[in-house]
């Protein structure tokens, strides 16, 4: 489809007589306005203002266990409140990475997600430059591709903000080393930091339903901040809607559902049934909400 | 190279905007089709992949008897799922607590105590994982949110591991060798089979109901219904695989109807020798560890027979029609208790020796609050409460005698206008 709105956009007749030459131009192009968008979003004040706020987390979280366990005591009430993993940060700081996560999954995380998500479209649309950016021929699927691939990577980019952020706090409060899986057998410490990228790839993996959903609401609005808002409205909502036991029939679908399954590749050996739901259940949000962004997109009077 | 639309409004005519309009629409069938065909996939890859009931030679129901009877699973590891809807009243975690706090938990507890822990099972849905090599190493975990319980037999140790908490239960089975295989927890599907199988008698009908796939694997499927009416028991499904004869899934539907009050069995099983790393277990670093003897007494003891009990027959299956035929020959239970019938229809009786329950004048609120639970009842007998489960009904009379068995309400009834 992206071929077809190229070829119109560009004019047939150009396009066939200097093919190799528009092939080759286009593949420098596309390259060009991807890490023209990922330069846009990582040099705004705000994107690094979320990524620091991210970052904190796991600060706050490492000291508040160093101070309330300074006295020798366990962290946490004995009962195992508190997010998960937590109990066991004194014994093994690589364990902040996962508390760290855990405690950002829920809200922090898809909130930041949600905000450049929903400022992708809109915000351009809102201070007149998605026209300009309309005018370089792209096309607008390849243009609103590009906007996804942005956000994907800042999910990714969040989630290892966090991640690097818990490792560094954690090895300079709490010792480090081997460590137990929840399933109780022993693991190196090698394997630990494999598996705590891979928790952070799943996390990341958790956040691109969100990512598609959020776009989608950014190309129904030229209004960013109304964008943001709804995205992080039906965030919460659905997070909600998560708790009330009478919608059990619903919850399988709601795209937080298995975002606590990143925990599983903690288990051993390890369980793999809910992570693959996670994963499935993210794909199908991108492609419904993906798809529905293009269709608007591409049908859209741009005005602004 | 402007957009769109402002090409399409400049050169359009009347028809043209209609078929662009009508263009624009139909781009909403890209995720109008993704969802569709999502629903699609949900909804009939189940339905496809049960490639229908496996063929397998005819069997008779003592054959497959036998067969489990002979089953010598050594080796397997796999993944286990019970539900169970006994149709307690729904008290959250009062409930939870009071059932840990009957299993003598108390004071100097921990929560990686196995008899807490696995009380735990006698409601809701819960994913296990098993894994056995051999009479002497097992292992146990119930996976929770983002944490999960272990319960290890190595050798003569015994672990237990609450990660959610980080603490450790440790215990021996050195003092007797034979105990070491009786503290298996009963979650497996076979350890409901056996406490099943052990009602069989002539007040039950026994009959091999076709073939079923479980976990991936082809099985027979032996159904154990009781004959006698009044009983609240349906019938109890039993699915045994055909190659090893172990049985992998078990069914109690209750005779009201419903859905069934225990469903366990395998989604996954696999009859490899798990690895040996999987029953090593040192206790973490700064981990608490409570030792079995430190947990005194109630905790040994419980560890030796409420773990058994509380989960794998919370409703005492298998016991009350052994009792049955004890008090054919005269004998009374302990504590005074009596059997009264036989088979699936027993009653067992006991007399408080008190005023029965507190009702809504006499024992002030909390009165109040046992009269909702229990629904009052009238007889010749007098009156008294009866309290229902979907399985286990109990009548407690106004004079403080108390009837229990898996029965219906008119039946216990009538057995107390019996003992009068």
């Amino acid at each position: 489809m992206s071929r077809a709105e190229a070829s119109a956009s560009q004019g047939s007749g150009e396009l066939r007589d200097r093919s190799r030459t528009a092939r080759l131009r286009r593949t420098t192009f596309r390259a060009t306005l991807l890490r023209n968008e990922l330069l846009t979003t990582f040099r705004r004040w705000r994107t690094l203002a979320l990524l620091a706020v991210l970052a904190a987390v796991p600060v706050l979280v490492g000291i508040a266990v160093k101070i309330e366990t300074g006295d020798g005591s366990a962290a946490g009430p004995g009962s195992g409140g508190g997010p998960a993993f937590i109990s066991q940060i004194t014994n093994n700081g690589l364990f902040l990475v996962f508390t760290a996560l855990a405690a950002t999954l829920p809200f922090f995380l898809p909130m930041a997600v949600g905000v450049v998500a929903g400022d992708a479209i809109a915000g351009e649309a809102n201070s007149g430059t998605l026209r300009y950016l309309l005018v370089a021929p792209a096309g607008r699927s390849r243009l609103l591709l590009t906007k996804y691939a942005t956000v994907v990577v800042f999910c990714l980019a969040a989630t290892l903000v966090v991640a690097v952020s818990a490792l560094t706090v954690g090895a300079l409060l709490f010792p480090l080393g081997d460590l137990t899986t929840i399933s109780g057998t022993q693991i190196s410490f090698a394997e630990g930091l494999g598996r705590a990228l891979l928790i952070a790839l799943a996390v990341a993996a958790s956040l691109i339903g969100v990512a598609a959903l959020g776009l989608f609401v950014s190309t129904l609005t030229s209004s960013g901040i109304a964008a943001m808002a709804t995205t992080v409205v039906l965030l919460i909502t659905v997070q909600i809607l998560d708790q009330i036991p009478q919608l059990h029939a619903l919850q399988p679908y709601f795209f937080s559902h298995y975002w606590l399954s990143f925990a599983d590749l903690m288990r051993e050996p390890v369980y793999w049934d809910e992570l693959a739901k996670n994963l499935g259940l993210q794909a199908l949000y991108t492609a419904v909400f993906g798809s529905a962004a293009w269709a608007r997109f591409t049908a859209k009077d741009i005005t602004a | 190279m402007a957009p769109y639309a402002s090409d399409d409004s400049t050169t359009a005519g009347e028809v043209d905007e209609q078929r662009s309009a009508r263009r624009k629409a139909a781009r909403y069938i890209v995720p109008v089709t993704v969802v569709g065909v999502a629903a699609a996939t949900i909804g009939l890859v189940p339905a496809l992949a049960d490639s229908g009931d496996p063929d397998l030679p005819k069997i008779t129901a003592q054959q497959l008897i036998e067969k489990i009877a002979k089953s010598d699973v050594q080796q397997l590891s796999g993944t286990v799922k019970i539900s169970t809807d006994l149709g307690l009243p729904n008290l959250g975690g009062l409930e939870s607590g009071l059932l840990s706090g009957a299993a003598g938990q108390g004071e100097g507890g921990s929560s990686a105590d196995p008899t807490a822990k696995l009380t735990e099972l006698a409601s809701g849905t819960h994913t296990l994982r098993v894994a056995a090599d051999g009479p002497d190493k097992q292992k146990l975990s119930l996976l929770e949110n983002a944490a999960e319980y272990s319960l290890i037999h190595n050798g003569k140790d015994v672990w237990g591991y609450d990660s959610k908490s980080n603490e450790v239960y440790h215990g021996t089975s050195s003092e007797s060798p034979e105990r070491g295989q009786d503290q298996q927890p009963p979650a497996l599907p076979k350890d409901f089979a056996e406490e099943a199988l052990k009602a069989v008698d002539d007040t039950t009908s026994v009959t091999v109901d076709g073939t079923a796939q479980v976990a991936g694997r082809d099985a027979y499927k032996l159904v154990v219904e009781p004959k006698q009416s009044g009983s609240t028991v349906g019938a109890i499904t039993v699915a045994v695989d055909a190659e090893t004869g172990m049985p992998l899934k078990f069914t109690l539907t209750p005779a009201g109807g419903g859905s069934a009050v225990v469903d366990a069995g395998f989604t996954k099983v696999s009859f490899a020798r798990p690895a040996a790393s999987t029953f090593d277990f040192t206790p973490p670093k700064g981990a608490k560890v409570t030792e079995e003897k430190d947990a005194g007494k109630a905790a040994d003891k419980a560890w030796g027979e409420t773990p058994r009990k509380a989960p794998g027959k919370p409703f005492g299956l298998g016991e009350a029609p052994k009792a049955g035929k004890d008090s054919g020959k005269g004998s009374g239970g302990p504590g005074g208790m009596k059997t009264i019938g036989e088979g699936w229809t027993a009653i067992a009786t006991f007399d408080t020796g008190g005023e029965g329950v507190p009702s809504g004048k006499a024992g002030g609120e909390f009165g109040g609050f046992m009269d909702s639970l229990g629904d009052k009842v009238h007889g010749t007998f007098g009156s008294g409460t009866v309290f229902s489960t979907r399985l286990v009904n109990a009548l407690v009379t106004d004079d403080g005698k108390v009837y229990a068995g898996l029965v219906t309400k008119d039946a216990l009834v009538k057995a107390a206008d019996a003992g009068k």
